[in-house]
């Protein structure tokens, strides 16, 4: 194993705005680092929906990117409320979204599905109450 | 056909220019943002009704060149200057989606 990359990126909770501005300093950093192209749209997208679930449901937390010669590692950790459910949450369409989230254009249900498919591994540690962990690797 | 053939059309007012002289594939319609980002192509024109940041966020992360609002819809100041900065055009028109969509494509689309 070669040299790792490492980034760490802290998610303001409050400012919706601005979500998505670590998944794009991510971005920028793969393609200098002339990472293929699919394997960037498939951790923009990772990010950004596990960025914005952060926004939305959890007050923000901190998101860690760990570059390697094999693969692309973010984890994303949140204080937030946890996951009841997660095979619920998993679901396509299942969203708590509130409404005000929805007329943004989200909370369709789809970040965790998203973060799934476009990820090639990816695990949910969560206690309710107490936070959610999201680890999430693609594949170079 | 160049980005700069959108400006043509007179039903598109042009708010913001990006890079006129871009190559454009296609024309992209969907305003769920989960959707939209799991499939529009890059080099795509992104006809929407969403006229925020979050949308800008999503076709910086995706390298779409220009986003359409459609339906007369106005972005919110946010919008427009993380656009200047990203350098990715904007348009406004009164058109319905489909209807701009399809003028675009007519346009030089294939």
């Amino acid at each position: 194993m070669g040299d790792q990359l490492i980034f760490t990126y802290i998610i303001d909770g409050d400012d919706f705005t601005r979500a998505g501005e670590a998944s794009s300093s991510v971005k920028n950093k793969l393609k200098m680092l002339g990472v293929n192209s699919e394997a960037i749209r498939k951790t923009a997208i990772a990010m950004y929906e596990g960025e914005i679930n952060m926004v939305i449901h959890a007050d923000g937390g901190t998101i860690t990117v760990t570059i390697s010669d094999t693969d692309i590692t973010m984890v994303l950790a949140d204080k937030g409320p946890g996951i009841p459910d997660i095979g619920k949450a998993m679901q396509e369409g299942f969203s708590t979204a509130r409404e005000e989230v929805r007329s943004l254009g989200f909370g369709a249900g789809m970040g965790l599905p998203n973060m799934k498919r476009f990820t090639d591994e990816m695990q949910i540690d969560t206690v309710v109450g107490q936070g959610t962990t999201i680890t999430m690797k693609v594949n170079l | 056909m160049k980005l700069k053939t959108i400006s043509e059309l007179p039903e598109c007012r042009l708010l913001v220019e990006g890079s006129p002289d871009r190559e454009i594939s296609k024309v992209f319609c969907c305003d769920l943002l989960s959707i939209a980002m799991s499939r529009i192509p890059g080099g795509s024109v992104w006809v929407t009704v969403m006229g925020n940041k979050n949308t800008l966020a999503v076709a910086t992360l995706m390298d779409v060149p220009c986003i359409v609002l459609a339906e007369g819809i106005s972005p919110d100041q946010g919008m427009i200057s993380k656009a200047e900065e990203e350098g990715i055009a904007i348009y406004t028109t009164e058109l319905p989606v489909f209807d701009i969509a399809l003028k675009i494509h007519e346009a030089g689309i294939s």
